[in-house]
């Protein structure tokens, strides 16, 4: 832990009766950084985000915010926000007072309530919807509400759970520039978790990929996207051309193939993968078998059958130099390659 | 064509079937006569009045009103926690739950006024008018969980999990923002219970005593004894007082949503 964590989960371990969904996790988050929980759904993101809402308690671990111990604080003590992903908007109270709720309770009245919680409106773009109840307002309005009622409150983190799944393409980008926007200027400190990685590399800082109640990869969009650590990371991100290394060469179905020369790969690394854009068609030590030929708008996806087992290439339209049939050599470059350090 | 008419002249039978028996109470209770009679012997309000005059009358409906105010209050209070944690919680025995909490409609009313009186009342020297209380409340909480379930139904468990991170207690949600979205399905339960323990016969049969009797149980008495039309009065004017009831319930419940 640096000085510069703000919140922190030590080896924490979450479990639904005799079932673990999160097995000792660990994760440092920065002061008014903004995190993405990324995985498939059954992954344990969302229940790492539970413990952190203190709506879940975990059974071993500790967790730590601004430098104090909330392992055990009850949920409603933790200065914690939470956007759900149903909204979760009061539906008897009208907008203003469902963003007026937490600030009652904190026995705000009067002239000073009413200031916070316009401000709070006016954040999300809202102020003229103040008298309306949930039920007559669109999703994304209703998610301006969450975000507001939970902003209010100045938590020290604000956690959204899928806070773009339930929206259409076109207000998820509203919404993204929004959430970018809000987070900016409140500079609050932001955990969202999602099972799309178009809206983690877009949004987050810093993204922990998550599988099985593990951390897979912690990085930044780049790190993910680019150089994906293991097998499940690269799979995930689009990385369709996975082998593994044995003794520096790639273990295929037909025997180990040895690497075409370029950047050495030490020891740690048990696998190598490609995505289908950075596999070199036309020239190169292997060659295999045009099986399938598909456009898809930006590009034109080969499917070859080589030596080294199905081969996914993509290559920039226009392009049809090659049919169905045809024999060509490609290269797997190292230098292109993600090193994935697990295989399982 | 002849489709037609039949469902024409079904629709009319049903109807006089359905509206037949309250215009005939309607009827004799504006009887000018001295007897329960119809058609009526003559016009008059007289036994309209003379239901307020018969003391008998006035207390058995205070008793009542008693037991269909306090009993319904009683089964909500004991009903709405029921239906709140089986729609909450997935309890070991929910299904079983239900069915033991709907026992009191199943079994025939007759039967469960006998219980009571043989192995309560008797043996234990209850009172007759707790004993009342007691099954009056039995009898309405099987509405009362059922009717409050189904407006449970539709609001999402979230919004208390919301208002406990916006720094809510537990008890504190359920009071805020559960029990205000509620508030309908309860009054509806509250009406429906109260109409119910109102109108209730067989029970409340074997649960009389001495000055201790329950409206329609002092109306079956009365009639044994005086034959006269205020019977059919004061049935025409409960009559009009529950379709009032269920009229503003609709109009400002729609409480046919809930039952």
């Amino acid at each position: 832990m640096s000085d510069l964590t703000y919140l922190s989960l030590k080896d924490v371990t979450l479990a639904y009766g005799k079932s673990v969904a999160v097995d000792r996790l660990n994760l440092d988050i920065t002061r008014g950084e903004l995190i993405a929980l990324l995985g498939p759904s059954g992954c344990g993101k969302t229940t790492t985000m539970r413990a952190i809402t203190g709506l879940m308690r975990p059974a071993a671990g500790r967790i730590t915010l601004d430098g104090a111990d909330i392992t055990y604080l009850p949920a409603n003590k933790r200065q914690v926000g939470l956007v759900f992903q149903s909204y979760a908007l009061f539906p008897h109270l009208n907008v203003f007072e469902n963003v007026a709720f937490g600030l009652r309770l904190k026995k705000l009245g009067g002239k000073a309530l009413e200031t916070k919680v316009d401000g709070g409106l006016d954040l999300v773009g809202l102020s003229h919807l103040a008298d309306r109840k949930p039920a007559e307002l669109s999703g994304g309005q209703q998610q301006r509400v969450a975000l507001a009622r939970s902003l209010v409150m100045d938590p020290k983190v604000l956690l959204l759970d899928e806070p773009l799944s339930n929206l259409d393409a076109r207000l998820r980008l509203e919404m993204r520039t929004e959430l970018q926007r809000v987070q900016r200027e409140s500079g609050v400190t932001m955990v969202f978790v999602t099972h799309d990685q178009s809206e983690a590399l877009a949004l987050a800082d810093r993204i922990v990929v998550m599988k099985d109640g593990y951390i897979e990869q912690l990085g930044t969009p780049e790190d993910v996207y680019d150089r994906p650590s293991t097998r499940f990371v690269a799979d995930f991100v689009g990385f369709e051309n996975i082998f593994p290394m044995e003794n520096g060469k790639l273990k295929t179905a037909d025997g180990e193939v040895p690497l075409s020369p370029g950047t050495p790969v030490d020891g740690t690394v048990k696998g190598l993968a490609w995505r289908p854009s950075k596999v070199a068609l036309g020239t190169g030590p292997f060659s295999g078998i045009v099986k399938g030929s598909s456009f898809a708008g930006h590009a034109r996806e080969y499917l070859l059958d080589s030596a080294l087992g199905p081969i996914k290439a993509e290559q920039p339209v226009p392009h049809d130099a090659y049919d169905i049939g045809d024999r060509i050599a490609f290269d797997l470059a190292p230098d292109h390659a993600a090193r994935l350090t697990r295989m399982e | 064509m002849t489709g037609r008419l039949l469902s024409y002249v079904t629709l009319t039978l049903v109807l006089a079937f359905l509206l037949g028996p309250f215009l005939i109470i309607v009827a004799a209770a504006l009887s000018a006569g001295e007897t329960l009679a119809f058609p009526p012997q003559g016009l008059s309000l007289k036994w309209v009045f003379k239901v307020f005059e018969i003391e008998s009358f006035r207390n058995s409906f205070a008793l009542s009103m008693f037991l269909a105010v306090f009993g319904t209050l009683a089964a909500l209070i004991l009903g709405v926690p029921v239906a709140y944690a089986a729609s909450r919680y997935k309890l070991p025995f929910g299904e079983t739950l239900r069915t033991i909490v709907s026992a009191p409609i199943i079994v025939p009313g007759i039967i469960v006024g006998l219980a009571l009186l043989r192995y309560l009342v008797i043996p234990l020297d209850v009172g007759i008018g707790l004993a009342l209380f007691i099954a009056h409340t039995a009898l309405i909480l099987p509405y009362a969980v059922r009717v409050v379930s189904a407006s449970l139904e539709n609001l999402r468990s979230d919004i208390e999990e919301a208002a406990v991170i916006l720094g809510s207690s537990r008890a504190g949600a359920f009071f805020r923002v559960v029990l205000p979205n509620i508030r309908n399905g309860i009054l509806a339960a509250f009406i429906l219970g109260f109409v119910t323990s109102f109108n209730q016969v067989p029970v409340s049969l074997f649960l009389s005593g001495p000055g201790v009797r329950t409206l329609p149980i002092d109306m079956i008495w009365y009639m044994e004894i005086t034959y006269d039309p205020s019977v059919a009065a004061l049935a025409a004017l409960l009559a009009f007082l529950s379709i009032a009831i269920v009229f503003l319930a609709e109009r400002f419940l729609g409480f046919s949503r809930y039952v």
